[in-house]
């Protein structure tokens, strides 16, 4: 019997190892359940959850509906674009109306770091961070370390780097935060302007040359250029970063040693990561979305147990 | 704390032995039969039927682990949810006749939801019950076991202690504990 140290799921930074570690024991049993014939179990029947998403995803969105519909709740969404967001509501506004209509939980996707924050500490229902602009997505670090744990046996020890755009990447930071507190060693890698100032105060090494990061790491998380996300211009071109940054099966083949691929998605096939190094022997990017509905289920089912 | 002993290891020895010719005598060559020991207290004994059985009727006979934690009614209901244990079916229920293996049948809550999640491997022809320990007189749902080891009266304040050599105990011993 146990249960997490924290009411809501906002960000690594603030749980526990031991969260992390039971959170782990309880997907690879949803792991389990999701490869049953029957993928589906009884638990959150009398639970209802809101999907509140104020910026596009598809994966993340799916995949958390996935979780609560395996797990018997109550599931309804809501996406800004097409909501009295636009009319002028302020978020607490939208989301205790939500909850008026008796939601039990909201999993909240917010462009703006420290929305989930600001929402627990003025509503009563459990929140799940879904991604808050460029701070924190921590069920993708909670997917990404699990996979890596599935993989290679355990995190603590393992090199991880982190190549592609650390500076707008809440999928990095979350994932420092949780390899950290694992106990793994943490390299990230890109060019200097789009790596932060401080980033060596996480207690992570910098390199600059993606070829020296491949050489040293177990396992590489490569990111996506968020181009959506810059304002201005970082690099010169696209093509000049995938010739500087860009991972191929031939630079894979090349080391000596046979290292993991992953990446969050979605891929920019050819500019991150080029098709055949993406669909290689190397990669356990399909893994990593496998593992995100047993990880979500098993986030959600331990939030929804301890209310 | 009084602990008050139930039953020893050589009795026990003597109530897996009947335990096992009591299932031979229905399931015969265990050719339609699965064994489905619960987690996480009843795998201990379901292995120890298991492998008496094997050894009795020369056979390989179809063993698995039911985890019934995700089925459970009193989830949200109390302050911390139970843990979760691995759940291993590596053959397909349907059509086959089942039996469930438990330590202690108590209020029969775990039994009813193990039930459930039974069904999500397929629909079996039948299903038993077989329990070391039968505490009477405390069930809160329609639950009797079909194969009892032993049946005890005990209070619901009372709580029955099972200590096998397999959970890493030096001795086979079962105990009924007051809490005071």
């Amino acid at each position: 019997m146990s249960k997490l140290s924290q009411k809501h799921l906002l960000g690594i930074k603030n749980i526990t190892r031991e969260d992390i570690e039971l959170i782990f024991e309880t997907a690879e049993n949803f792991k389990e359940v999701i490869n049953r014939p029957i993928k589906k179990v009884p638990s959150l029947r009398d639970v209802t959850i809101a999907n509140v998403f104020f910026e596009n995803s598809t994966r993340t969105r799916l995949s958390f509906e996935l979780a609560q519909k395996r797990l018997s709740a109550d599931v309804v969404n809501f996406s800004a674009s097409n909501s009295s967001v636009k009319k002028g509501e302020t978020l607490l506004d939208t989301v205790n109306n939500i909850l008026a209509m008796k939601v039990d939980m909201i999993v909240m996707r917010h462009a703006s770091p420290g929305a989930p924050h600001y929402l627990s500490k003025h509503i009563k229902a459990n929140i799940v961070n879904a991604g808050d602009g460029t701070h924190e997505h921590p069920t993708q670090a909670l997917l990404d370390t699990f996979s890596i744990r599935e993989k290679l046996g355990d995190v603590g020890g393992k090199k991880i780097a982190i190549i592609g755009d650390i500076l707008h990447s809440r999928v990095a930071l979350s994932n420092i935060f949780a390899l950290k507190k694992l106990g793994a060693k943490v390299m990230v890698c890109g060019p200097p302007t789009l790596l932060p100032k401080f980033i060596g105060q996480l207690g992570v090494e910098v390199e600059f040359d993606v070829r020296k990061a491949l050489q040293w790491c177990d396992v590489a998380n490569v990111l996506r250029i968020q181009l959506e996300r810059q304002q201005i211009k970082y690099f010169p071109s696209l093509r000049e970063y995938t010739l500087y940054y860009g991972i191929t099966k031939k630079m894979l083949d090349s080391l000596k040693k046979q290292i993991v691929i992953m990446h969050p998605g979605p891929i920019n096939r050819g500019v991150e990561l080029s098709s055949d190094a993406a669909d290689s022997q190397h990669s356990i990017i399909l893994d990593q979305v496998e593992n995100g509905v047993a990880v979500r289920m098993a986030v959600l089912y331990l939030l929804a147990g301890a209310a | 704390m009084q602990k008050k002993l139930i039953l020893d290891s050589d009795l026990l020895d003597i109530t897996i032995n009947r335990l096992c010719q009591q299932l031979i005598e229905i399931h015969g060559d265990f050719s339609e039969t699965v064994i489905l020991g619960m987690q996480p207290r009843g795998i201990y004994v379901a292995d120890i039927i298991h492998k008496k059985l094997e050894k009795d009727i020369k056979k390989n006979i179809p063993l698995g682990y039911l985890d019934a934690t995700f089925y459970r009614d009193d989830f949200r209901r109390r302050e911390v949810p139970a843990k979760a244990n691995e759940t291993r079916v590596p053959f397909i229920i349907e059509g086959k006749q089942v039996v469930l293996v438990d330590d202690v049948l108590f209020t029969g809550r775990t039994i009813r939801a193990a039930m459930d999640a039974m069904i999500a491997f397929g629909r079996p022809a039948k299903v038993e019950l077989l329990v070391l320990l039968d505490r009477k007189y405390t069930r809160e749902l329609p639950v009797a076991a079909d194969y009892v080891g032993k049946a005890v009266n005990t209070l619901t304040s009372q709580r029955v202690l099972v200590e096998l050599e397999a959970q890493g105990h030096k001795q086979n011993k079962i105990w009924l504990i007051n809490k005071d």
